[in-house]
This record gives C-alpha cells, structure tokens and sequence, in this order.
C-alpha cells in the first residue's frame, strides 16, 4: 500500500515538474517575443527563421489536414443522418456538420494531426541536434536556444496551425454537404442554410480560439521534449513518441475544460 | 597586491559531485594569460566535467571558477552570456549546425552579437575560413565535408568574435594523423598570432607534447602533476610515467572493479526466470 502511494506521489511529482517546465519554457518565450524586443540587450527574433518555421508547419501540412477533415465531415453527416431522419429534421445535417466542424472536430483533428505531423518533426529536430552538442554550441556562442529555436516554432505554430484548422473546417463541411446532396437529398443552398443558422460567430471564435490554445501546447511540448533529449538516438525517439502521445493528451485535455467553460459562460 | 590584470582563469578548490560520485575533488589551477594549458587524464577522469564548468554548462558542486575576474558562480544567464562572447570552444564533434552552411555557421555569432553590415560579415567569414585554410567551402553544408575540415570550421566559427579565451574538447579525437596535426598547427598558430588564452582537454600525448606550454594531469579529480611538457615528460612519478608512455598496467589499474572477483561470482544473483 505504501508503495502505491509512493510511486503514485512521484509520478504525480513527475507530472508537476513537467508541466512546469513547460511553463517555464512558456514565460520565456512569451519575455523573448514581448520583452527582450524593447530591453537594452535588443534581442531580436529574426523573421526569416519564423516565415521557414511557418511554411514548414503550414503549408506542407494543409493535404493531410484537409484530407482528414473531409473524411471527418463526410463521417458526421453518414452518422447523423439516419438520426435526424428518424426525427424528420434530416435538412438540419447542415446545422449539425458545420457546429461540429468549426467549433469541436475541426480544431481537435487538426490539432491532433498536427501533433504527428509537426510536432514530431520539431522534438525529432532539436533532440537530434542536442545529441550532436548543436544546442549546446548556441549556448557557447551566447545564443538562447530558446530564442534562435523556440521562439520561431512556437511563432510559427501559433500563426499557422489556426489558419490550418480554418482551411480544414471549410473542406470538411464541403464533405459534409457533398453527403448530404449525394445521399441524403439535401440541396447545397438548404444545407448552407441551415449551418448559417445555427453557427454563430462565436463558435466560430471559439474555434479558433482552441486551435490557437492546442498550436501552443503542441509546439512548447515538442521543443520541451526535443531539448531535454540527452543520450544518443534512443532518446531522439523516445523524445518524438512522448511529444506526440502528451501533445494528444494535453490537446484533449484542454478541449474538455474550454467545452466545459465555454459551456458555463454560454449558459449565462 | 592587486595584479593590474587579472588571469584568464583561476580555478580554487573546485568540487563537482553527481549523486554520490565525486568526479573533481578539490581542483586547483590557474590559466596564465596567452599560454596554451593542455589538460590530460584519462577517460572518465573528469575532464569533460572539468570544461563544462569551465565554460558555465553546469554549475560546481563547491569551488569557485574565476574566469577575466569575475567569479562564474555570481553571473546570471546575461553575465555568463557577456562572458561567453569572450570565449570560444571547439566542440569534440565540431558541433556545427547542420541546417546552414559553413559560411552561415560562421556569420552566425557575427549576426548575432554584433550590428555590422552583411557585406563586412561576408568579409569576416571569407577571413575567419581564409585563417584555418577552407575558403573555398563556405557554400557546403556540414554534411559534405570532412570530420578534420568540420573541426577547422568550429574553430573558424569559435574565433569569430575573437575570443580572449579558447577551449578545446578533444581537438584530435577521430581525426586522422595528418588532419589532427594541421588542428594542433591551428591551435599554435592562432595562439601566437592572436595572443588567445587556451585550454586544451586531450589524452592524446603526442599532440600534447607537441602545443603545450604547461600540462596538468588529472587522476581521479584531482592535479596529480603539473608542469612544462620538459617537466612533465622528466618526471619519476610512476603515475605520470604511466600515462605518458601509455603503459597498460601501474598505478591506474587495468581492472577497476570494486568488488572481489571470487565473491563477486558466487553472490546469488536476482532471480532471472
């Protein structure tokens, strides 16, 4: 029983420590894109590297995103369809894709792709270049390896994975209604209708809101594994794996509390 | 009395423990300015551990390093980076970054830390390669180019904000004998011409001998001998005489293990299956 509690309280500690230090790394970041820029050392952050991040993280992502989301809009109309049939409001499936799209699924499976795709690539980069003392060469030469390598990615990140997720809720509610019109009768102009109705723009805020909150933790967490990496090509992968699984938790997480607060704050 | 200038570096009584192993053991020594120290041990004696305090990488367990006066336990992350611009190393592997160029390994402490044009960076880099002899190089990436040439480029790159003070990891380490003579022509060449203060971390003797203005050996944390390279190779101390000549068996044992062999083998191990 002891030990239960014990090994229970280190890897509670554990945890702690890791979401500290990812805080951590979160206020440093945040002191070298607002602070350092206005303090006597000019620390600049360069915008070529953030624009190379930027179309590393967005455009060679958008195929697989869009991808996915139409898929992702094609398999909530198929789902839904017989339900709302049964109710005979079958012309509401436009309602129900573009709510589900632009504030819930479309976020959340962008963010999780993003996680593979991108956050992967990151933690596999930095940890390859700690094994091969590059991190600690930029410390040598007085270079922050948060401001020449984090502040780029999570810049990147922050800007694109939002843009991201808007693309990717547009192709998915166009599978969506390509279903509808197919399958279930409903004519594109009823359909677009009917999720004008419904969608409000503050779903559509909040939307991007979450991708915005979901780009941040996945690119922190993915530079704060690849920078901890310290032994050889094992912990290159190791770094790539965790960063990936705890993006995807933590990108969950934080979807449940927004839709738990949002729901609060709606209702009032 | 107050010595006009201070020296490079003056380590006092340095201890670095990880857990319960003691790896430096109340370490002293001192840099004069413009002299080539050479710092020699044996694997696992505590030289890495030795640079990385030296140049701020990690912090001492007790002991002060005092490095162009100031005293490296009292800087913060801006004093240790104001510091650090005045000094350069020379990673074991060369640690260039692979993603950019020589040319834009070079310029990057240039772009860094300093306000110039980028016309007068190109300059500086076309000198810094025209100093270890690979000006011809500075549009390949790391990946196209040599373990000796990668070293030459880390060392063009350290230079470039003109150090007063360079440490070398392992400067011969993996190279061949003639790339690792023209590394050590470098390190003698850029010591007499620009006057730099350097450390040298290295257990191989011959090119010790060859660029060393005084040599500490290192055993087990501690400076067991120390002296000119004349001083050192004359000395009768079984354990120097060991190392120099590279001999197998003496004071540093060929078996390091602790426990008896005999009891070793007839302790009941962990259950397996």
């Amino acid at each position: 029983m002891e030990n239960i509690s014990g090994e229970l309280g280190s890897r509670f500690y554990r945890g702690l420590r890791y979401v500290g230090g990812i805080g951590w790394l979160f206020t440093d970041t945040l002191s070298f894109i607002f602070v350092a820029p206005f303090s006597r050392r000019k620390l600049r952050v360069r915008g070529a590297p953030v624009f190379e991040q930027m179309a590393r993280v967005g455009f060679s992502s958008l195929g697989i995103v869009c991808l996915v989301q139409f898929f992702i809009g094609i398999v909530i109309a198929l789902q839904l369809a017989n339900l709302l049939k049964t109710f005979g409001i079958r012309e509401y499936v436009g309602s129900v894709v573009g709510l589900g799209m632009f504030r819930e699924l479309g976020p959340l499976m962008t963010a999780v792709v993003m996680a593979g795709y991108a956050g992967a690539a990151i933690s596999a980069e930095l940890g390859t270049m700690a094994v091969s003392e590059e991190i600690e060469a930029l410390r040598a030469l007085a270079i922050s390896p948060v401001r020449y390598l984090v502040v780029p990615r999570v810049i990147a990140a922050a800007l694109m994975i939002p843009c991201v997720t808007m693309i990717g809720d547009f192709v998915g509610v166009l599978g969506g209604m390509g279903i509808a019109w197919g399958v279930l009768k409903i004519a594109p102009a009823l359909f677009i209708q009917k999720m004008l109705m419904t969608l409000h723009t503050s779903d559509v805020f909040i939307g991007i809101f979450k991708s915005w909150v979901f780009a941040l933790l996945i690119a922190l967490i993915a530079c704060f594994e690849g920078l901890r990496v310290d032994s050889g090509a094992e912990g290159v992968g190791r770094a790539a794996t965790r960063s990936v699984v705890y993006s995807i938790v933590m990108i969950i997480s934080a979807d449940c509390f927004f839709t738990a607060l949002f729901h609060i704050i709606l209702k009032h | 009395m107050k010595k006009e200038e201070p020296e490079p570096i003056v380590v006092t009584n340095l201890v670095k423990k990880f857990k319960d192993q003691t790896v430096l053991d109340g370490l002293n020594f001192q840099v004069n300015k413009g002299e080539i120290l050479v710092i020699m041990g044996g694997s696992g004696c505590g030289k890495s551990t030795l640079l990385r305090l030296l140049i701020g990488a990690m912090r001492p367990t007790s002991g002060r390093i005092e490095m162009l006066g100031t005293d490296l336990a009292l800087l913060d992350g801006e004093g240790l980076d104001a510091l650090r611009k005045k000094t350069g190393i020379l990673f074991q592997s060369g640690a260039l970054f692979n993603s950019l160029t020589v040319g834009e390994n070079i310029a990057l402490p240039l772009k860094e830390h300093t306000e110039l044009s980028a016309d007068v960076i190109g300059i500086m880099v076309k000198m810094k390669l025209e100093m270890v002899g690979l000006r011809d190089f500075e549009h390949l990436k790391p990946s196209e180019i040599s373990g000796g040439m990668k070293k030459r480029v880390g060392l063009a790159r350290a230079m470039a904000l003109d150090p007063q003070i360079m440490f070398y990891d392992e400067p011969s380490a993996g190279l061949d004998p003639i790339a690792s003579a023209m590394i050590d022509e470098l390190m003698m060449d850029l010591n007499k011409k620009t006057g730099v203060t350097s450390i040298v971390v290295t257990h191989d003797m011959g090119s010790a001998f060859k660029i060393a203005h005084r040599m500490i050996l290192l055993f087990r944390g501690r400076a067991v001998a120390e002296g000119t390279p004349a001083e050192i190779r004359a000395s009768a101390d079984p354990l120097v005489r060991q190392f120099v000549n590279g001999l197998p068996d003496g004071p540093i044992p060929l078996r390091v293990s602790r426990k008896d062999y005999a009891e070793d083998l007839l302790e009941p191990g962990p259950e397996r299956f």
